[in-house]
């Protein structure tokens, strides 16, 4: 992402068509875009800056039975990684994602380039229909294709017992992760499609004249020019993606009530992080973990974001 | 931020493609998304009993769809109306003040050069991609410390702080504002914050609208924090609530009534948002492509 953008933004140097200043007004110039940043900053500090700090402190420490609260530096942080029920919550997450995220921004991708080809009539109606699901909380998502999924009363079950077959069971222990891979696909590809839309719509139209005029037919235009072009826009995509799914943690947490066997108390991280702060009250360890997941989680978006570059740049 | 007019390359583009397996595609696709909520709408005019006994993608004989209103409004003490009001209250407070706040720092970031400048704004992009869940357990221990679990304000105050939309607003401005505007009203002596509030306000209006909307979404749609900073059943949200029948509706024993309680409460939970999404289209959909700009 490139965000350094030297456009001519004003503040002193502007200074020269209005009266030289005194030193108090030069104090408030000077002191404006602090003010402006002050209520953010102020929030910054203390619901972001203030519970990280005071989190990381106390995953250095370790409550006891005997002897109260005892300082143990990273010793919590070699608990985890050694925490064979925290890598396969991360192992669940990682398939989840492998299956989910290539399907999802695939399909939206696939949507964003028909959609801005201009070759549909009535492309609002496919808009707001792909997108419709983003609107939808994921509680409710998953509670509704939780019913869809059921024996009881799940459309497809009813399907199956009218042409007298079994009901499918669904809920198993290897479609599970599939399972939850449908829902966020679901509630997420319009989204994404969206994103991958607006950038799409900034290409300036000679550059297709150019392509045309060269010969290229459409699937090269799509393939080399327009995904070049919208390619950070789906890096970003990528990377959002990476990072939701090793938080999964709604969409689990409601299937449990309808499979409990299969989604147990460590079935992700934050599934996992969340029993041991609430259920067990071990918030020293559980802090311990939720940073230990964020390290894996930029470390692995970092590792998209080098094995991206490249393409991006040729 | 209207939408762009159509531009010749749709033309180009067209040549030559037939677009008869392009629309078998999306219209496919397009069964998929909404099958699920035809399926949720069709199912919440149903009695409990006629959601095992008739087909889940048609009507049952009656109409029942009122009485489950009635029914959902009645249950538990009435304690849906009061998770309805929980999640609009903390909606509209966190979207409004958070959307606020970001435009003031994004219209700093855009504006002015300053020290730091670069360092803040770095700052700011870095917590986007720092995963929510470091900041649960910390946020519950320090709202119990504080006395402010078991209150709205503990899921308010934290949701007042949204960088993404910083991020946004800044590249907005910097398209947006226009600079002659600005000197202008600084020649005329006009202060600051007055040519803030009185010109680069209106003209930060679309998003500001995008930032709130989507921030609206957010709050309106979140679970986590909710669930571990408000414990009373009078003080949940609707996605904790209708989350907490459910999973009483499985309980052996429990009535099962429960199931078309849950369907119709999500029905209701799901309305106010997608009217927002729809009566505000033509804001949303320019303001996603801010961030795509410069990507």
């Amino acid at each position: 992402m490139r965000t350094t953008l030297p456009q001519s933004a004003p503040g002193e140097a502007l200074a020269s068509p209005i009266p030289a200043p005194r030193s108090w007004q030069r104090f408030w110039r000077k002191a404006t875009p602090y003010l402006f940043l002050m209520p953010f900053f102020i929030g910054y500090v203390v619901f972001l800056i203030y519970p990280l700090v005071y989190s990381f402190n106390l995953s250095l420490y370790r409550k006891q039975l005997v002897g109260g609260t005892k300082f143990v530096g990273l010793a919590n942080y070699l608990k985890v990684v050694q925490d064979g029920q925290f890598w396969e919550g991360i192992r669940n997450v990682l398939i989840f994602g492998a299956v989910q995220i290539p399907v999802m921004l695939g399909l939206a991708l696939a949507f964003a380039l028909i959609l801005d080809s201009n070759i549909i009539r009535r492309q609002t109606i496919f808009r707001l229909g792909f997108f419709l699901p983003f609107a939808v909380p994921s509680v409710v998502a998953a509670l509704l294709w939780g019913y869809l999924y059921g024996q009881t009363f799940g459309p497809l079950a009813q399907i199956a017992k009218a042409l007298k077959l079994a009901p499918p069971l669904l809920l198993t222990a290897q479609a599970i992760i599939p399972l939850m891979a449908n829902i966020s696909t679901w509630q997420f590809t319009g989204y994404n499609m969206l994103i991958i839309y607006a950038a799409l719509k900034a290409i300036p139209a000679e550059l297709y004249e150019a392509a045309r005029v060269d010969g290229a037919n459409n699937w090269q235009i799509a393939w080399l020019v327009r995904i070049p072009l919208v390619w950070p826009a789906i890096v970003l995509t990528i990377i959002f993606s990476i990072i939701g799914s090793l938080q999964l943690f709604n969409e689990p947490n409601i299937l449990a009530v309808v499979a409990p066997t299969i989604i147990n108390l460590h079935f992700t991280p934050n599934i996992y992080l969340y029993s041991l702060a609430f259920r067990n009250a071990q918030f020293d360890y559980s802090a311990a973990m939720a940073f230990t997941l964020a390290i894996v989680s930029g470390v692995l978006a970092s590792l998209v974001l080098f094995l991206t570059q490249r393409r991006g740049e040729a | 931020m209207a939408a762009p007019a159509r531009r010749p390359l749709g033309d180009q583009l067209r040549r030559g493609a037939s677009s008869a397996p392009a629309y078998i595609f999306l219209l496919v696709c397009l069964a998929y998304f909404l099958l699920p909520l035809i399926w949720l709408v069709i199912s919440a005019t149903k009695t409990n009993a006629e959601l095992f006994s008739s087909f889940g993608f048609w009507f049952a004989p009656d109409f029942h769809f009122f009485q489950n209103l009635k029914d959902l409004f009645a249950y538990d003490n009435g304690n849906f109306a009061l998770w309805l009001r929980n999640t609009a209250e903390y909606a509209v407070i966190a979207s409004v003040g958070s959307s606020l706040i970001s435009t003031l720092a994004g219209y700093a970031f855009a504006q002015y050069r300053f020290a730091g400048r670069n360092l803040l704004f770095g700052i700011v992009l870095a917590s986007i991609f720092v995963p929510a869940s470091v900041f649960a357990v910390p946020l519950f221990l320090l709202m119990s410390k504080s006395g402010l679990s078991n209150t709205l304000l503990a899921i308010i105050l934290p949701a007042l702080v949204n960088p993404f939309g910083v991020y946004l607003m800044r590249i907005y401005a910097e398209q947006a504002i226009s600079q002659d505007l600005i000197d202008a009203a600084r020649v005329d002596g006009a202060g600051e914050f007055r040519i803030f509030a009185t010109i680069a306000f209106r003209l930060l209006a679309p998003a500001y609208v995008t930032v709130l909307l989507f921030a609206f979404v957010g709050a309106w749609n979140n679970y986590f924090l909710p669930l571990l900073l408000l414990s009373k059943s009078n003080l949940y949200l609707l996605t904790v609530g209708l989350a907490y029948w459910n999973s009483l509706s499985t309980q052996p024993g429990v009535a099962q009534v429960l199931f078309i309680l849950v369907i119709t409460g999500s029905l209701v939970a799901i309305v106010p948002i997608m009217l927002l999404f729809l009566v505000l289209q033509r804001y949303w959909q320019g303001g996603l492509s801010l961030g795509s700009v410069r990507g």
